[in-house]
């Protein structure tokens, strides 16, 4: 290992990197609070009580599965039709680890494998905005998931405690909070006029497969985030050439 | 505060497919050296990622949606707050829908 490789491998972990991850999150967090609140009261309805509930989103940690595999929920529960839903909806994850390859392949043991198994949504958008920025600390990652987890146990847990309290109809407009937070995400992430291609087609090809093939989750994310990063790919290599 | 057996299996069961799911990408990936075109596709997909969910669920929400989406988002350009860009969302869904009927 050189000099400088040494002087880089020192810096993949500080907590200097936490705590700034740890603020950049805890803006985030109002977005999050509306969906965990949710997935709290849909653990209830469908009869789980509250430790079960906490042990489900404490280690699965993955809103849109949950949500998913709650609904198809049985006595006695279906063990495998709830595995199952949770690799297809979260096969979305699988590229997010890859996309962090300059910040992850740093790390070794609990901290690579440790910070891969707190990877969310969010924090994943954070964490591709600080690469942009030229920033390479997990601990950023891992500061920003771990508020996220944080939150996410408490929302979880009040929607549980609050199920008939705050019961609001399916569409009310604050359940667009988590969308909205996922819209504001592209901002950081957007590089400039060489995005605008990737990003229509992926737009487009996920519409396609939603609108008009009828696909369900995740075949529209999958087919709309391959085909546009292909689509960027195949122009940038003519380019090259 | 009962805990049950099959809930448990159900649970675990969900958090290893979750767990292979955020660790195997980066784990095959690590083994395998992908060719220049991956490389490059790559790069791309986290944008992609995000367009790709987000365009079929403004699309469920109709024009108000879509509305509420832009409006997030350029109250996210200008000022950087996400908090802020998250009320914006909310209350432009809110009060185009009062619009709408």
């Amino acid at each position: 290992m050189t000099q400088a490789e040494e002087k880089d491998r020192r810096g993949s972990f500080t907590a200097a990197g936490m705590k700034r991850g740890v603020r950049a999150a805890l803006a985030l967090t109002l977005g999050l609070m509306p969906f965990g609140l949710v997935v709290g009261m849909t653990a209830d309805a469908q009869g789980l009580s509250l430790l079960e509930t906490l042990l489900m989103s404490g280690l699965v940690f993955a809103g849109t599965s949950q949500v998913m595999a709650l609904g198809l929920w049985t006595e006695p529960a279906p063990i495998l039709a709830a595995a199952l839903t949770c690799l297809v909806i979260n096969l979305r994850m699988a590229p997010m680890g890859v996309a962090l390859g300059p910040v992850l392949d740093r790390l070794h043991g609990i901290r690579l494998w440790g910070s891969l198994a707190l990877l969310v949504d969010n924090a994943f958008a954070l964490m591709v905005a600080e690469m942009r920025a030229g920033r390479r600390d997990a601990g950023f990652l891992v500061g920003a998931s771990m508020v996220m987890w944080v939150n996410w146990m408490l929302m979880c847990g009040t929607g549980h405690v609050f199920a008939s309290a705050i019961r609001l109809p399916p569409g009310h407009p604050v359940f667009f909070a988590s969308l909205a937070a996922l819209m504001s995400v592209l901002v950081p992430i957007w590089r400039g006029a060489s995005d605008l291609l990737p990003w229509v087609a992926a737009g487009m090809l996920a519409l396609l497969a939603h609108g008009v093939l009828g696909l369900g989750a995740p075949w529209p994310v999958l087919l709309g985030a391959l085909g546009g990063g292909a689509i960027g790919a195949a122009r940038d290599l003519r380019a090259a050439r | 505060m009962s805990l049950r057996l099959d809930v448990l299996a159900a649970i675990l069961a969900m958090a290893v497919a979750t767990y292979l799911c955020r660790a195997g990408g980066y784990a095959v990936l690590r083994v395998v050296r992908p060719p220049p075109f991956v490389q490059a596709m790559l790069a791309y997909l986290p944008g992609c990622i995000f367009v790709a969910f987000l365009a079929p669920a403004l699309a469920d929400g109709g024009w108000p949606a879509w509305g509420a989406g832009t409006a997030a988002l350029l109250v996210q350009a200008r000022f950087r707050t996400t908090a802020l860009a998250i009320l914006a969302g909310v209350a432009t869904l809110w009060l185009l829908r009062l619009v709408a009927g």
